[in-house]
């Protein structure tokens, strides 16, 4: 497996790391009532999305390059 | 003489050696961690309810760091991806970029994270003492409501000079907040942003001790698990961030003048490599820091 690939699987678990870390972030705010872990579930899905865009273009921008060892 | 198949593929395996060689490596790290992290989940698996350490660890320190690893990869990946279009300025940047990842990573958890373990105590009561203590404990409450009852109380040692010392006859805690406040239901559960021992000293008498650890290795099977993992981790950290140095410098230069794809190949392999610590790191954190 190349780099390029290693790197898009990591920013899968990355991803899915951000989106954990949300939940877990609702979670704690449903037992704590502290509107702090409601603001870190939002920048954890933020994270997350931004995670996904970059995974896309990150994707595209090797295809483009034609970088495929 | 020179050493084969560094650049070009080899006609049986299909790859450059050294590609080969990095995966056989990650191969035998993955049964390395595998191994820690399933006596880890067997430990925490196994023991009782309420008896197992949770929320001592500082977790927006550790999403700090968990942020940082992952942008070093989104570095290391660019400075190769640089490399490969032959743009040796842009590689530069991006790899003095991946080293200071890896060193801030690594003076947070050395100057701050663990530190700040080894200069907290518990003190575990004689099962005798604890009705002594019930101030700091709550006890009677917790019994009520069919909890696991406290057993050691935790923060700040004033005197640790008492450890040693004989005719010291009691240890000086500046308790952490939960035991200020034992029977408030809000310290049932545990809580994840750091709060600071308090300045509410309790004195604790030396013949009502079983004993007293710092929050390192000794303490309990958590810690001993947390130091160890992270600490394994933290090498592989540190040796990744020498290798990228090495890198970095000028000698690497002279190699992307003479064949710039060689660079580029040993860039790869060590990318592939930090990828893996940092994905170690993507388990360690939700497994020591949230569960």
């Amino acid at each position: 497996m190349s780099l390029k690939a290693f790197h898009i699987v990591f920013v899968i678990f990355s991803t899915l790391l951000a989106l954990g870390v949300g939940g877990w972030c609702i979670w704690v705010n449903l037992v704590e009532d502290a509107p702090v872990y409601l603001a870190g579930a939002i920048a954890s899905f933020a994270c997350a999305l931004a995670l996904v865009v970059y995974g896309v273009w990150f994707y595209r921008k090797m295809k483009q390059l034609r970088i495929l060892t | 003489m020179e050493i084969p198949y560094t650049i070009s593929t080899r006609p049986d395996t299909g790859l450059w050696n050294a590609k080969i060689g990095i995966w056989l490596f990650l191969a035998s790290e993955v049964m390395l961690f595998g191994g820690l992290f399933s006596a880890y989940i067997f430990l925490r698996l196994d023991a009782q309810p309420g008896e197992w350490p949770h929320g001592l660890l500082n977790v927006p320190v550790g999403t700090m760091n968990t942020a940082i690893l992952i942008m070093s990869s989104v570095t290391v990946v660019l400075a190769w991806a640089a490399l490969k279009m032959r743009r040796y300025n842009a590689y530069w940047w991006y790899m003095l970029a991946t080293i200071m990842c890896g060193v801030i990573f690594l003076f947070v958890k050395l100057y701050y994270e663990w530190p700040q373990k080894f200069e907290h105590y518990g003190v575990f009561l004689k099962p005798s003492a604890l009705e002594k203590y019930e101030q700091y404990l709550g006890n009677n409450r917790r019994t009520e409501k069919g909890m696991e009852p406290r057993i050691e109380i935790s923060g700040h040692l004033h005197n640790p000079e008492a450890i040693k010392d004989p005719s010291i006859k009691e240890y000086e805690i500046g308790l952490d907040p939960v035991f200020v406040d034992p029977n408030n239901p809000t310290n049932d559960r545990p809580h994840f942003l750091y709060v600071p021992p308090t300045d509410h000293i309790a004195k604790i008498e030396k013949e009502d001790v079983e004993r007293i650890d710092s929050f390192g290795p000794w303490h309990s099977a958590y810690f001993a698990s947390y130091f160890t993992i992270t600490g394994l981790h933290g090498a592989h950290v540190l040796a990744g961030v020498l290798v990228f140095i090495y890198m970095w410098l000028p000698v690497s230069k002279k190699l992307y003048q003479r064949n710039p794809e060689h660079l580029a190949n040993r860039v790869e392999v060590c990318g592939l490599f930090w990828h893996f610590v940092d994905l170690v790191w993507i388990f360690v954190f939700p497994l020591f820091y949230l569960l």
